[in-house]
C-alpha cells in the first residue's frame, strides 16, 4: 500500500484526476496510455495486481472492464475474459473490490467500462454512487447512445464523474459534434467499425477523422478498438492525445493463465511498459 | 356488438378509436425514441447508430409508398400464399366440451410459419436501402428458413447465426436453409442458443453495417425493430379480424398465442388490442418448472432490464447478468421478449401465462392425433393453454389460437425426448 499514492488518486473529483492527467501529459509533450484490464480476470486479487502492474510500467489512465454476460460490442477475446471472470463467481460487488483495491494502490484514474444492463440493473444513481466509493473516475458505457443517455449524465455530472462518449466511423458528422459536445473527461474515438479486438493496421481517415473531432470538442481525444502495437500507439500520438489498449492486453493475461503470477505481472508490465514508451 | 372497423391496410400503426375518439388508445406506441411505455428504447454500439436512423427512414418513406404496401401484398398473396385459413378445430372442441377452437393457419404459410411475413417485408427494406447482404439470427431454425427464403427469392447474400445445440435439435432447417444458398453459422459461446446468435449477428452487424441488413426475426431488439416486425407481422390480426367478422359478424372472445421474443403474438394481438373486449393471452415457455434457470418465462418470472438493444421483461440475476434458460421449444428458449409485450402486460392489456414443457408435448400429441396437423413445439404451447381454457368457458364463446408454425421440423427431438430412434418419431 502507498498511502503518498492513495492521496492522489482520491483528491479531487472524478473529473478533476483526469483532467490532470492529460494536463500533466501536455505539459511533458507526452501521450496518455490507457490499457484496458476486465475486473477479475482470472480473478479479483490478480486483477488489480494487473492494474498495478500496468501503473508502474507508464500507463496513465484504466479501463475496468466491468464483465457482462451479452456484450455485443466486443470481439472473442473480451468476451472470453467476461466469460471467465462470470464462470469464477464474479458479481458487481467484486468489481467495486477491485475498483476500490486499485484506485488505493495506483496513481492513475480508473474509469468503469460498463454495459447499461448492469448500470440500469442496480439503479442508476446508486451505480453512480457505488462508483464513486470505489474510487472510479467515470464511467465508458459502450451501448448507451446520446439519446438514452440523459440521467445517467446527470447523475455523473452531480457525483463529479466523467462520462466518457464514442465517436464511430459510420457516426454522421452532426451526431458526431453532439457526442463530441456532450463527452467528459476525454472523448472516445473508436477507430473502426466493428467490435473490439487486436487489428495489424490503423484504417485510413482516422487521422482527419480525430483532427476534425478536436476542432469540436474542448475535452481530449483517446483512440481506441484494434491498438494493438507501439507502433500504432506512436500513430495515433501524432494526432490524438492518447490510446486505449484492450484486446492486446487481455489476452496476455489470458495466455499466462496457469502460469506463476509473478510471469503474468512481468508479461504485462513489459508490454504496458513497450506501449508507453510509445507515447513519449 | 357496435360496428367494428376493420384494420386499415398500411404499415402504421392503425388508430383504430372507439367510443373513447381521441383518446390515447393501447396501439398509440411506440413514440419517437422508440418507446412502448417505459418499455423499448435503444441500447446499442454508437457504430450502430446510423444504421438504425436510415432503417427508420426507410421504413418512414415505404410505409408512405403505396407501391411498397402494393408489392408487399402481392408476395404475401402469391408467394406466401395469403390469406392463411381459419380453421374450425371441430375434434379439440368437442373434447373440450366448451369454447369453440379456431385456428389461424399460419402453418399453411410458404417455408411452414409465420416468420416468412415479415423477412419478405424486411428483404425488401433492405433492397430500398441498397444493402445486399443480409444477415439474420435464428432459434428453431423457422426465421433462418424464412429469410434464406427472402433471400433466395430476391437474390441477396445470406448469412444465418444459430446456436449450436439449436443446429442439433432443428436439423431439418438447418438443411433447408443450406439448400437454399445460406450459409448457417453455428454459434458456439454461451448457452448455444437463440440469445448468443443474436449476439453473433449483431457483432457480424457491428463489422458489415454499411453493406448488411441485419433482419431480426421477433419484436425484440433495438427501435425501430420492435415495430417494423410488428407491423409485418400484424398481417396475422388483421386477416383474423376480417375472418371472424365474415364467418360470425363478430370478433372473437379470447386469442392465444405463444410468445417466446413474441413475434406471432404481437402480430396477432396488435389489430386487436384497441378492442377491450377481445381477451388476449400469450403463454411462454415454462419449461421443467418455475425454478430460475429451468424456464423461459421473462413476462411471468423476469424484471425490467437491458437486453439486446431493449428495456424489457428479462430473465436476469440481482447484478444484471442474463440467466441461462430453457425450454423444450427452440424458439421460445430466450431469456427476453419484445418491449411492447412488457408495456401490454403493465397495462393489463394482454395476459402472459405459461406452459410446461411436458403440457406443452401432451398438446403436440393432442392435436396430431385429433387434428391432422403436427404443430410446432413453440405453438404447442399455446394449444395447451387454448384446450384447457376452453373447456372453461360456454360453448358459444370463439377462441382463436395463432398456429404460429408447423412441427415436422420437432419430429427427430421428440423421438429424442422419448427415448427412440430419430425415424421413430412420435411412435
Amino acid at each position: 500500500m502507498h498511502p503518498a499514492a492513495s492521496t492522489v488518486t482520491t483528491a479531487g473529483s472524478g473529473l478533476d484526476r483526469i483532467a490532470a492527467v492529460f494536463a500533466a501529459a501536455r505539459a511533458s509533450g507526452h501521450r496518455v496510455l490507457a490499457p484496458f484490464v476486465t475486473a477479475g480476470d482470472p480473478d479479483v486479487a490478480t486483477s488489480v495486481a494487473v492494474i498495478e502492474a500496468a501503473d508502474r510500467a507508464g500507463a496513465s489512465l484504466c479501463e475496468l472492464g466491468v464483465p457482462y454476460s451479452d456484450p455485443i460490442a466486443d470481439g472473442p477475446v473480451i468476451q472470453a475474459s467476461y466469460t471467465r471472470a462470470l464462470g469464477a463467481g464474479l458479481t458487481l460487488e467484486d468489481v467495486f473490490v477491485v475498483a476500490r483495491e486499485a484506485a488505493s494502490r495506483v496513481r492513475m484514474p480508473l474509469l468503469a467500462m460498463a454495459s447499461y444492463a448492469i448500470i440500469f440493473r442496480r439503479g442508476v444513481v446508486r451505480f453512480v454512487t457505488d462508483a464513486r466509493a470505489a474510487g472510479l473516475a467515470g464511467l465508458v458505457v459502450p451501448d448507451l447512445p446520446l439519446e438514452e443517455a440523459d440521467e445517467l449524465d446527470a447523475a455523473c455530472r452531480d457525483a463529479g464523474l466523467a462520462l466518457v462518449r464514442l465517436v464511430t466511423p459510420t457516426t454522421p458528422a452532426a451526431r458526431a459534434e453532439a457526442i463530441a459536445r456532450a463527452s467528459t473527461g476525454f472523448l472516445y474515438c473508436v477507430s473502426v467499425a466493428g467490435v473490439t479486438g487486436a487489428r495489424s493496421e490503423l484504417p485510413d481517415g482516422l487521422a482527419e477523422r480525430v483532427r476534425w473531432l478536436a476542432t469540436k470538442t474542448t475535452v481530449p481525444i483517446l483512440v481506441g478498438f484494434g491498438i494493438a502495437a507501439p507502433d500504432q500507439v506512436r500513430a495515433v500520438g501524432a494526432v490524438a492525445d492518447g490510446a486505449i489498449v484492450g484486446s492486446a492486453l487481455v489476452r496476455r493475461v489470458a495466455d499466462a493463465i496457469g502460469q506463476p503470477r509473478e510471469a503474468l505481472l512481468d508479461s504485462v508490465g513489459r508490454f504496458v511498459g513497450d506501449l508507453a514508451a510509445a507515447t513519449r | 356488438m357496435t360496428a367494428v372497423s376493420i384494420a386499415p391496410r398500411t404499415f402504421d400503426a392503425p388508430r383504430m378509436h372507439g367510443p373513447d375518439e381521441g383518446r390515447p388508445t393501447v396501439s398509440m406506441v411506440p413514440d419517437a425514441l422508440g418507446r412502448f411505455g417505459r418499455f423499448g428504447g435503444r441500447y446499442v454500439p454508437e457504430t450502430l447508430s446510423a444504421a438504425l436512423d436510415q432503417l427508420e427512414q426507410a421504413y418512414a418513406e415505404a410505409s408512405a409508398d403505396p407501391a411498397f404496401a402494393a408489392e408487399v401484398d402481392r408476395l404475401l398473396e402469391t408467394f406466401v400464399g395469403r390469406a392463411t385459413p381459419l380453421h374450425c378445430a371441430e375434434r379439440l372442441t368437442r373434447r373440450s366440451g366448451g369454447a369453440q377452437i379456431w385456428l389461424k393457419r399460419e402453418d399453411l404459410s410458404h417455408t411452414g410459419a409465420h416468420k416468412i411475413n415479415n423477412t419478405i417485408g424486411q428483404a425488401l427494406l433492405a433492397i430500398r436501402m441498397g444493402k445486399r447482404r443480409i444477415i439474420a439470427e435464428t432459434g428453431a431454425g423457422q426465421h433462418g428458413v424464412a429469410t434464406a427464403t427472402a433471400c433466395s427469392l430476391f437474390g441477396l447474400e445470406c448469412v444465418v447465426y444459430m446456436g449450436a445445440e439449436d443446429v442439433r435439435r432443428q436439423a431439418p432447417n438447418v438443411r433447408a436453409m443450406r439448400l437454399m444458398g445460406a450459409e448457417v453459422r453455428p454459434v458456439e459461446s454461451g448457452s448455444r442458443t437463440l440469445r448468443d446468435a443474436i449476439n453473433e449477428a449483431m457483432r457480424d452487424w457491428m463489422g458489415s453495417v454499411e453493406t448488411t441488413h441485419y433482419i431480426i426475426g421477433s419484436v425484440v431488439g433495438p427501435h425501430p425493430f420492435p415495430r417494423i416486425v410488428r407491423d409485418f407481422q400484424s398481417v396475422i390480426g388483421r386477416e383474423t379480424i376480417d375472418q371472424c367478422l365474415a364467418r360470425f359478424g363478430r370478433l372473437p372472445d379470447t386469442v392465444v398465442a405463444c410468445v417466446g421474443g413474441g413475434s406471432n403474438a404481437a402480430g396477432m394481438f396488435f389489430p386487436f388490442v384497441d378492442h377491450g373486449a377481445v381477451r388476449l393471452v400469450g403463454v411462454e415457455a415454462g419449461g421443467r418448472s418455475a425454478a430460475a434457470g429451468q424456464h423461459a418465462a421473462s413476462l411471468s418470472h423476469g424484471s425490467p432490464g437491458v437486453l439486446h438493444g431493449s428495456l424489457s421483461y428479462v430473465l436476469q440475476d440481482r447484478d444484471g447478468q442474463t440467466s441461462d434458460v430453457h425450454s423444450v421449444s427452440a424458439g421460445l428458449d430466450y431469456p427476453g421478449v419484445g418491449p411492447e409485450h412488457a408495456y401490454w402486460r403493465d397495462l393489463g392489456r394482454v395476459e402472459y401465462t405459461s406452459v410446461t414443457d411436458a403440457e406443452a408435448l401432451d398438446a403436440f400429441d393432442l392435436v396430431a392425433r385429433n387434428e391432422g396437423i403436427l404443430p410446432a413445439l413453440e405453438t404447442s404451447h399455446a394449444l395447451s393453454w387454448a384446450v384447457a381454457e376452453a373447456s372453461r368457458r360456454p360453448a358459444a364463446e370463439i377462441m382463436v389460437v395463432c398456429l404460429s408454425g408447423r412441427g415436422d421440423k420437432d419430429a427427430a427431438e421428440i423421438a429424442r425426448l422419448r427415448g427412440l430412434p430419430p425415424d421413430a418419431a412420435t411412435t
